[in-house]
């Protein structure tokens, strides 16, 4: 009987082991996984007067709004690093990660309508989305190294150091630690929708618990940097303003225990996501 | 194992709770977690699901959308699943396209599988027609190669070529679901599992889509499972039919069983009523049998509207009438009047006490198909003493088409066929 049984193409059955991923069949889907990132990239430049312009004014307008708000009135000073240099990285970073964790929150409600009529590993959907939020990523870059130049131009000693060699992996991490807290997130609020309220609300101070706006040694209380080390995010971004300009310092140990929590959590989302996936559409 | 068989359900039955999603739900997924998962006990809420029948009312928030259906589907079959609302078909289309999983059972298939349970899934306003065909292509499982090799002759069946490259916003709804039924068609799975798609779009398009699904079912041998409450859509693609009833498999046989005793399933109620007690009775007027059947015909056969039907009515009268005459009036589907008839002038008004039969002959080739009910009224020297809503209702099922044709409905309650001739002049 068990011989006989793998001759079936496709087997339907309600409970699958907690993390069984078809490698297989995604790779199978991957002109879909295209598709989709093509989509999210295009459409949001159709019918717009300067097209994918609007890419860069993001990026560049909240950078000037940062500057404006957090350095010149309240005054908080971002070391070494130039103010404009300093807060455009950390909102692209932050934004990138912002992306990967509403991809994740979003995996089932934004793709409802497809969902519902059409079978298709659901893990390409999340995958495209950290994608093409990717590619967004990485066209907002060109604004910072515009600025980056126009500072080394002046005589300000930025430079790279070694470690940037170590910046693809940084990227993948916060991706993934982005995208394994969205889908965990969202195999709740799916059911729960109450959650989606503190979802907003938990991300917001999570921004402000991140160096985005301000440097990690803003505080010398050794109590309170303690707990702001449990970030995870904080080495990501501390780490990367090191690499790209050489000032502050590389902070190793925090590297290794964002890597090891990004990917215990990645683990954790996907097990979630397909417990969840089968069966979704009921919820929902 | 038989190496013939494209689809086995085994003892397929499906869950749902009814109700709101909400408070309370949260105390039953810990319980339901702690039996299942921690005492690897069964789910403790799948013994208290029952009989999915919408109109009753039971004691019990979660019910079986199917229950233990079991049945296979030969390779090369192109089976019609039929059934009222709520029967469970469109939840059997949904786990065999694994949009959700079966709470208990298992589906086992031969080959790839492609469901259409709408057209054009995953279309984007934003994106041009083209940009949607390969958008839909991919979701529904095709390579780009396979879309790039197929574009031309899906552009071409659609018959949009004008508007390719215009955003799908930009399109009627009509020219939308062209191009998507146009990209399905162009699907070359093993299995292909259809809901009711063909209802939609124009008559000229509606007989491509037939002509398309046929080919399919016929060309490659190809397994289909079609679901429509369009019996001759049925009739004429399928020589398989499933018949479900409340969730369960009632009956699974040849196309014209199946189909008979599906359009019987929604008359037997209505189309006749007989008292042994009379309930509606005044005045001396006591009503003990109605109904409406295919002249000459039993009780359950199927009505058609190429044939004649009669509405026999039998009454008893308690106290002589000088005058007496029934009226009826003719209802569509959405209750509205088409017309009214009457005993009249045909018959003597006058009544002594007795027993009576009346027997109306509606002609053929008059009534579109559809469903109809009528309204009773006894009258007597112009007052209507009795006025019964509903009293009988009825379905005329569609004449039989030839293959090909068009199998959508024509506007109005009557198409009557009216005397026409023709004369060449030159």
């Amino acid at each position: 009987m068990t011989q006989q049984s793998n001759e079936w193409d496709l087997v339907i059955e309600p409970k699958k082991k907690l993390l069984s991923i078809d490698f297989a069949e995604i790779w199978r889907y991957r002109d879909l996984y295209k598709q989709y990132v093509k989509r999210d990239i295009v459409t949001v430049y159709k019918q717009t007067i300067f097209g994918p312009l609007w890419f860069f004014f993001s990026p560049i307008f909240t950078t000037i709004m940062y500057m404006f708000v957090f350095n010149t009135l309240a005054g908080i000073s971002t070391g070494d690093i130039p103010p404009a240099v300093f807060y455009m990285s950390g909102n692209i970073l932050w934004g990138y990660f912002a992306a990967c964790f509403s991809t994740g929150q979003n995996a089932f409600l934004s793709n409802q309508g497809v969902f519902s009529k059409v079978y298709f590993p659901r893990l390409v959907a999340p995958l495209s989305g950290i994608t093409s939020s990717f590619i967004k990523t990485m066209i907002q870059i060109l604004p910072l190294v515009f600025i980056y130049g126009y500072y080394v131009s002046q005589g300000v000693p930025l430079h790279f150091t070694w470690e940037a060699l170590l910046l693809p992996v940084i990227i993948l991490l916060i991706a993934m630690m982005g995208l394994g807290i969205g889908l965990i997130v969202s195999s709740l609020t799916v059911k729960y929708r109450d959650l989606n309220n503190l979802v907003a609300f938990g991300l917001q101070l999570w921004m402000y618990a991140t160096p985005v706006i301000y440097p990690v040694d803003i505080t010398s209380n050794p109590k309170l940097s303690m707990v702001l080390k449990l970030n995870p995010l904080q080495s990501v971004f501390t780490d990367c303003r090191y690499m790209i300009t050489g000032m502050g310092c590389m902070d190793w140990t925090g590297l290794l225990y964002t890597a090891i929590f990004t990917i215990t959590i990645l683990f954790l989302g996907v097990i979630v996501f397909n417990r969840q996936e089968r069966t979704f559409m009921d919820t929902i | 194992m038989n190496n013939n068989i494209a689809i086995s359900f085994e003892h397929v039955s499906k869950l749902y709770r009814l109700g709101v999603v909400g408070t309370g739900t949260l105390s039953q997924d810990i319980h339901r977690w702690w039996v299942r998962d921690v005492l690897k006990k069964g789910d403790p809420y799948l013994k208290i699901g029952q009989t999915n029948d919408r109109s009753t009312k039971g004691d019990s928030d979660i019910v079986y959308a199917l229950q233990d259906i079991t049945f296979d589907v030969e390779k090369g079959d192109v089976v019609g699943i039929v059934g009222k609302n709520g029967a469970g078909k469109s939840t059997l289309l949904k786990l065999l396209s694994r949009i959700t999983a079966p709470s208990t059972g298992c589906i086992r298939a031969h080959g790839r599988i492609a469901s259409l349970l709408e057209v054009g899934t995953g279309f984007h306003p934003e994106l041009t027609g083209r940009e949607n065909i390969y958008m839909n292509g991919s979701i529904m499982g095709m390579t780009k190669h396979e879309i790039d090799r197929k574009i031309d002759e899906i552009v071409n069946f659609a018959g949009i070529e004008r508007y390719i490259d215009t955003p799908v916003k930009r399109y009627s709804s009509g020219m939308t679901v062209r191009l998507g039924f146009s990209v399905a068609a162009h699907l070359e799975p093993d299995i292909l599992v259809v809901d009711e798609v063909l209802a939609v779009g124009d008559a000229e398009f509606q007989r491509k889509a037939i002509g398309k699904m046929k080919d399919v079912s016929q060309g490659g041998g190809r397994t289909v499972l079609f679901v429509s409450h369009n019996m001759t859509a049925v009739k004429s693609l399928c020589h398989k039919g499933v018949l479900l009833e409340n969730g369960m498999l009632k009956e699974i046989g040849n196309t014209d069983d199946i189909v008979a005793h599906y359009l019987r399933q929604g008359n037997a109620i209505d189309n006749y009523r007989r008292w042994d007690e009379p309930e509606i009775k005044k005045e001396g007027f006591e009503l003990l049998e109605i109904g409406v059947r295919a002249k000459g015909g039993d009780w359950n056969k199927t009505m058609r509207v190429d044939n004649e039907t009669e509405l026999i009515i039998r009454y008893r009268i308690t106290e002589p009438y000088e005058a007496i005459h029934l009226t009826f009036h003719m209802k569509n589907e959405q209750g509205q009047k088409i017309f009214s008839f009457s005993s009249g002038k045909q018959v003597n008004s006058k009544h002594t006490k007795g027993t009576y039969e009346q027997i109306y002959t509606l002609p053929a080739n008059f009534f579109n198909w559809g469903n109809y009910s009528l309204d009773l009224f006894v009258v007597s020297q112009s007052r209507a003493f009795i006025i019964e809503e509903d009293i009988v209702s009825f379905t005329l099922s569609n004449r039989e088409l030839a293959i090909g044709s068009w199998m959508g409905k024509e506007p109005g309650d009557i198409t009557p066929h009216f005397p026409c001739t023709e004369t060449k002049m030159e």
